[in-house]
């Protein structure tokens, strides 16, 4: 018993590879339905519905990237205001000073610069990147993850995790192979 | 189920295919990566970049005149103002389109023929945009006050005028060059990680991996990334119609005959879009026979890209009937002065060649034999890139050489350090190419993948 919990605490989980995409979303989907919750799939490319077989759903992004167009229209519009009206108002051919049409261009243009921030760096923010090391980077085969493999993983620290069912349950999902992730 | 999800690889046209049978995820890997990583660098590769690196020299030394002593060296005075880098700042600029219409517009109409070309597109986006910065930057004369065009607030309590289509284009070539390499970066991510898993060598190894960031495929991070890139390419849409719209602003705002017309920004729009599919193919057509990649840029790719020419090229060529219609039609004798300066002035030559090259030379594309025919397409995709170079000719300087009055009427013509400076940034531009192909993988990877016909199976049951 001792063992088992000592070798869970330097355990990170258990890999699965697949050779074709359909194995990975089956194996996903059935381990989702056997009630495990800490996992996460890897592919070389994106796969529809994978995201959703392991149970995680995307809700930050659009509101981020609105929330950086707003930010971006507002301190666009309020910077035009700023120089034409308060900080160095010029009288051009007695036009008014708060001559918004002209606002537009600008405004649009920081409209999407900020909105664009907020879709590359909100990504890269949630995603938790750059993080140069991973301990999936221990599976000597994971390397194939960015070409022609695909990788389930069951992280140890699910309530449901036990290194020898959890492994005869992947294994019985068509994996190719399963080994364990050191921490 | 999951078979039906996606089956792009039936391509809609049984004769063209998007990528040729017989691909797999790995070979389609290996293949694009090879390039990169294992390959001796091509004897091909040296002296083509060695060739751009001492034209891009000429550059230098243009520019480092300048510096020294001012813009008196180019041949811009009264009454043209407006010359080479202006010219040249909106031809590059143009060029750039096609990389952002083919990434982010393709994308969002679900066009998967652009996939193999969209990465070298991108990156002919942003390498036109550098060198359409220099022009502008270097035409205030003093560039290392060039920040002045931004606001900030600044000990001489100055602030830019925010209400003139100029410094609009601060604002719209500096977003644009921002976003275009956000968004090529944020598309080379996953391609990265392959190169470093790929890759043998420690320092390959290190610096993919750096660039990587420690992609790892997540279905939870590849989730984030399509959004990501999907409202991107949503962004960036209306991004690339403005900053030509911006751009044409410069000059319909202005009160010069020839300039003041409301046609002006869906006509450069449309120019831009026109001028960089030709600049793609004249990249493209070379490239796939140096690379053996005719497996990814097929018939299909090069023919869709001609329709595309050939269909921007009809809007410009309306353009240009409705700037002939309008002089005429709205009755103002400087207009049509303008007009008939253009067809028999003394840079009528220019004239005429521009509609050889923009209207005459691409009506062949009309004809699928000559789609197909590659050696035509480049030979028409290089006329166009020179037609549309003369179609900024005769708007810049021919419309500022006739000034008001004849009194100041004046010719313009460039010197040799326009010519070194122009003839420079092909330099700049094909090396920074050059450099792109060997470092970074010049198609997406990833992306080809899901275009593969997925071939292995599942397991049996």
């Amino acid at each position: 018993m001792s063992d088992f919990h000592a070798a869970k605490g330097r355990l990170y989980g258990l890999m699965a590879e697949f050779d074709n995409r359909y194995d990975l979303l089956e194996a996903a989907k059935a381990s989702y339905a056997a009630g495990y919750r800490k996992m996460d799939a890897f592919s070389p490319m994106p796969i529809h519905g994978l995201d959703e077989a392991i149970g995680f759903k995307d809700r930050a992004m659009p509101l981020l990237v609105l929330l950086g167009g707003v930010v971006g229209c507002l301190g666009g519009f309020g910077l035009m205001y700023f120089i034409t009206v308060i900080a160095y108002p010029m009288n051009v051919g007695g036009r008014p000073h708060f001559s918004w049409p002209a606002y537009i261009p600008p405004t649009f243009e920081t409209t999407i610069l900020c909105a664009a921030f907020a879709a590359v760096f909100g990504m890269l923010a949630l995603n938790g990147l750059p993080r140069p090391h991973h301990p999936v980077f221990s599976v000597k085969r994971f390397a194939l993850a960015s070409r022609d493999r695909f990788f389930l993983l069951i992280e140890a620290r699910d309530p449901l995790f036990h290194v020898e069912a959890t492994r005869q349950f992947l294994e019985a999902q068509h994996a190719k192979e399963v080994e364990e992730v050191e921490r | 189920m999951e078979h039906d999800e996606q089956q792009p690889s039936k391509a809609v046209d049984t004769e063209y295919e998007v990528i040729e049978p017989g691909h797999s995820y790995r070979s389609v890997t290996d293949h694009i990566s090879a390039i990169v990583l294992t390959r001796k660098t091509p004897k091909t590769w040296l002296i083509g970049f060695g060739v751009s690196f001492m034209v891009l020299s000429l550059l230098l030394m243009s520019l480092g005149g300048l510096l020294v002593k001012g813009i008196g060296l180019w041949g811009v005075n009264q009454p043209v103002g407006w010359g080479f880098d202006i010219i040249n700042f909106v031809w590059w600029i143009g060029i750039g389109h096609a990389g952002t219409l083919i990434s982010a517009i393709l994308l969002l109409l679900r066009q998967d023929w652009r996939t193999s070309i969209n990465r070298f597109a991108e990156a002919m986006t942003l390498f036109a945009v550098a060198c359409a910065g220099i022009y502008p930057v270097f035409h205030t004369g003093r560039p290392w006050l060039a920040y002045w065009l931004f606001p900030y607030p600044n000990t001489m309590g100055t602030w830019p005028q925010v209400l003139s289509p100029l410094v609009w284009d601060v604002f719209a070539v500096s977003t644009y060059a921002t976003v275009s390499a956000l968004f090529w970066y944020v598309g080379m991510i996953p391609d990265l990680a392959t190169l470093r898993d790929r890759a043998r060598a420690k320092g390959a190894k290190i610096f993919y991996g750096m660039l990587a960031m420690g992609w790892r495929g997540s279905a939870r991070h590849w989730a984030r990334y399509e959004t990501a890139s999907l409202l991107l390419a949503g962004l960036a849409t209306p991004l690339v119609i403005s900053v030509h719209t911006v751009v044409s602003f410069d000059f319909a705002v202005g009160i010069i005959p020839g300039w003041h017309a409301t046609i002006f920004p869906p006509y450069f729009v449309a120019g831009a879009i026109f001028a960089g599919f030709a600049m793609v193919l004249t990249l493209s057509i070379p490239l796939r026979v140096f690379y053996k990649l005719e497996d990814f840029i097929t018939n299909r790719h090069l023919d869709n890209m001609a329709k595309v020419m050939l269909a921007t090229g009809l809007i410009v060529g309306y353009g240009y009937m409705m700037e002939t219609f309008m002089a005429w039609y709205s009755g103002n004798p400087y207009e049509s002065f303008l007009m008939k300066n253009r067809f028999s002035g003394p840079y009528m030559w220019f004239y005429w060649a521009l509609i050889t090259c923009n209207v005459l030379a691409p009506q062949i594309l009309w004809w699928r034999r000559f789609r197909r025919n590659v050696t035509m397409l480049f030979v028409v995709s290089i006329i166009v890139s020179i037609g549309m170079w003369l179609e900024r000719f005769i708007i810049i300087p021919v419309s500022l050489h006739r000034d008001f009055l004849p009194s100041s009427w004046g010719m313009y013509w460039p010197t040799s350090w326009d010519w070194m400076t122009f003839i420079g940034t092909l330099g700049l531009f094909a090396s920074l190419m050059f450099i792109f192909l060997r470092l970074l993988p010049m198609i997406s990877i990833f992306e080809m993948r899901t275009i593969v016909p997925p071939a292995e199976g599942r397991s049996k049951e």
